[in-house]
């Protein structure tokens, strides 16, 4: 009996949980991400959210799994299937394994695209990248060697081995390294996008090159983890921390001196402009084929190239000057 | 010579304590079913789209592979030890078949060395334990490390993909309308391990050796022997768990199935197989996959986060643990009252 109750109350409990009440007209679009309780997807979510605002009839539903498995997206795809959503826009934890879960949720009449962290082209029907993965590489690279310039040595401290786009980019950086003199990027590690697991790798990176001058992070969780190992170790102004982050997290390691800058493109910008493109495939105004135009909304419009792909803008710089404005808003 | 008060009266000696409906009735497999059934009946209620053939039949993919290793892992638990490298087996099994995908092996190729690896695999952590002597849960942990780390040395961050369009059948095709081969090899492996485990004499070694490894040595069981058979089932299984999965994702990556292990010791548990050993059923596996499939569906449902899914699951874990005891204690301090 005692079960039976407690069972009741979990329901209710769970039912109070669900935020999207779905009205039968409207438009249900989801945003399906790495991971829940991440601070970028939560405000590509606020992207979103404004989005459905801006179009009136959409409803967002925010969803994701616990870790960042492709097996525990796919029973999210499932079940997002199973309620018959209009579109998913989702960002991949592997490429290829979401494929044939897609392509199902295709089958069903639901418009696929993938934003952030890609899926294969069989598994969608676009794909928009929040910038162009050369610009990211070499920003990158770039805000390492600006405060290097005697060169040095620079490491890499990634998410998982099998992150698609941080894989992407650290090959963009290994393209660009020729044009920065005198920097030697020394080792790639893998943090596996948990603290953790990442500050004992910079941790180790430190120990294990005494002459490191910078430790580039293409990862929001990476580049905080990072820049605490640094400043707990004492190498503040020794190693300077940068690569991708979210500025609220970085605010503080900014002001410490850990990182002197970072990059990030806007995640909120990122969750509107992925809803505003689902909303116009829902309604068949625009279909996504190779030349094609998107519109974003206020975000202007996404050119897809031959594999279906778009970039969305430019990464953006945040340094002393001008992190605690963002910090406020993502 | 008898006390002189007892002489005459008859005495009720019971040959078993509870009669057999009542057992049945407070068995752990009725508890589960009551609770499958709560489960059920809360996720038809909450969501429309619950009761739908194609949907529920989405859904089974949520357990059938982690089931079909929380069977043989329950013999192994049954037994007294424990097995945390079905996972990295699974993941090993998986690269090694798209290693000879890539080198241009066809479909029956394929499953044969995924079955293959699994099985050798086992074989290692079987001899580790009963030739060797060694604790499983150290030797599994290692092996657990070893085994995905060839995965990575093997793929790197890079991912088998083209697998035969043939392949794919195992893990996304159907059998008869909405039950898909997955589903169909679920029941099938239930109904042959819960005939092994309760029906045949090498289920009972099983037990006795769970209960008190070295009476079964001494009443002449070949424990060693059963082990190193449970741990060859193990891989066995989790080989066969990496057919199924590769063939639905299409693709292998040597993350695969990271987690697994603990979803699968999941399982078993609340399944009522003793973490300790000697005691357990498969039917309670059965519905413990069945629960656990359907909260992972009815949660995503209702777009429940994940993380409030993985609280709900340890909390339904403690609570059917605890259960029993208090239970128990409560009983005793009735009687006492």
């Amino acid at each position: 009996m005692g079960l039976l109750k407690k069972m009741l109350v979990m329901a209710a409990v769970s039912t109070a949980l669900v935020a999207n009440v779905a009205h039968a007209e409207n438009k249900k679009i989801a945003l399906v991400v790495k991971a829940l309780g991440i601070g970028f997807f939560d405000a590509a979510n606020k992207g979103a959210q404004e989005a459905a605002k801006e179009l009136g009839d959409v409803d967002i539903i925010y969803t994701g799994p616990t870790d960042t498995t492709a097996e525990g997206q796919i029973e999210v795809i499932n079940s997002l299937v199973a309620q018959k959503v209009d579109a998913i826009a989702i960002s991949a934890n592997d490429k290829d394994a979401l494929v044939p879960a897609l392509k199902k949720a295709m089958e069903r009449g639901i418009k696929v695209i993938s934003w952030d962290s890609g899926v294969a082209p069989e598994g969608r029907m676009m794909h928009l990248n929040p910038s162009s993965n050369p610009l990211i590489g070499n920003m990158c690279v770039k805000m390492a060697a600006d405060n290097l310039p005697e060169g040095g040595d620079v490491a890499i401290l990634s998410a998982a081995a099998t992150a698609t786009n941080q894989n992407t980019w650290i090959e963009e950086m290994k393209k660009v390294l020729p044009n920065y003199k005198g920097i030697n990027i020394v080792a790639t590690v893998y943090g596996d996008d948990k603290t953790d697991k990442s500050y004992t790798e910079a941790q180790g990176l430190m120990k294990a090159y005494p002459n490191l001058k910078a430790i580039i992070a293409p990862t929001s969780v990476g580049i905080v983890a990072a820049a605490q190992a640094v400043e707990d170790a004492g190498m503040t102004g020794k190693i300077n921390v940068t690569g991708l982050g979210l500025p609220s997290e970085m605010a503080g390691h900014v002001k410490s001196g850990a990182s002197k800058s970072f990059a990030i493109w806007n995640p909120i910008d990122l969750g509107y402009a992925a809803t505003m493109i689902s909303y116009n495939l829902v309604t068949g105004k625009e279909e996504a084929k190779p030349g094609a135009e998107l519109s974003m909304g206020r975000m202007g419009k996404v050119k897809l190239d031959d594999k279906n792909e778009g970039a969305m803008a430019d990464p953006f710089v945040y340094d002393a000057k001008n992190v605690e404005e963002f910090a406020k808003i993502f | 010579m008898s006390a002189p008060s007892t002489r005459g009266e008859t005495r009720l000696v019971p040959d078993r304590l509870q009669g057999r409906a009542e057992r049945l009735l407070k068995s752990w497999e009725a508890l589960l079913l009551a609770v499958a059934i709560a489960i059920f009946a809360l996720n038809v209620w909450s969501s429309p789209y619950f009761l739908d053939p194609w949907n529920l039949s989405d859904a089974t993919f949520n357990f059938t592979e982690k089931g079909l290793i929380a069977f043989a892992l329950a013999l192994v638990i049954v037994s007294g030890e424990i097995d945390l490298s079905v996972a990295a087996i699974l993941a090993l099994s998986s690269t090694l078949m798209g290693l000879a995908m890539s080198h241009g092996a066809g479909t029956p190729e394929i499953v044969a060395i995924g079955l293959l690896t699994g099985l050798a695999c086992g074989a290692i952590n079987g001899m580790l334990v009963s030739g060797l002597g060694l604790p499983s849960i150290v030797v599994t942990i290692g092996t657990m490390s070893l085994f995905r780390g060839i995965a990575f040395i093997i793929l790197g961050d890079k991912a088998f993909t083209g697998y035969p369009v043939d392949f794919a059948w195992f893990g996304q095709g159907y059998v008869w309308w909405v039950f898909s081969f997955e589903l169909l090899l679920f029941v099938v492996a239930a109904i042959l391990f819960a005939v092994l485990l309760h029906a045949t004499s090498f289920g009972r070694m099983v037990y006795a050796i769970g209960n008190n490894a070295v009476a079964a040595q001494f009443s002449g069981i070949r424990v060693e022997r059963v082990k190193f058979l449970l741990f060859l089932l193990s891989g066995l299984m989790s080989g066969l768990a990496a057919v199924c999965l590769t063939s639905r994702l299409g693709s292998t990556r040597p993350s695969i199935a990271t987690g697994w292990e603990l979803e699968a010791v999941t399982m078993a548990v609340l399944g009522g197989i003793n973490i300790l050993g000697g005691s357990g059923r498969i039917g309670g596996v059965v519905l413990a996959a069945l629960i656990m499939g359907m909260v992972t569906f009815g949660f995503g449902l209702l777009n429940v986060p994940g993380i409030v899914m993985s609280i709900f699951v340890g909390l339904l874990l403690i609570l059917v643990i605890a259960l029993p005891k208090l239970i128990g204690r409560l009983g005793r301090a009735k009687r006492k009252a």
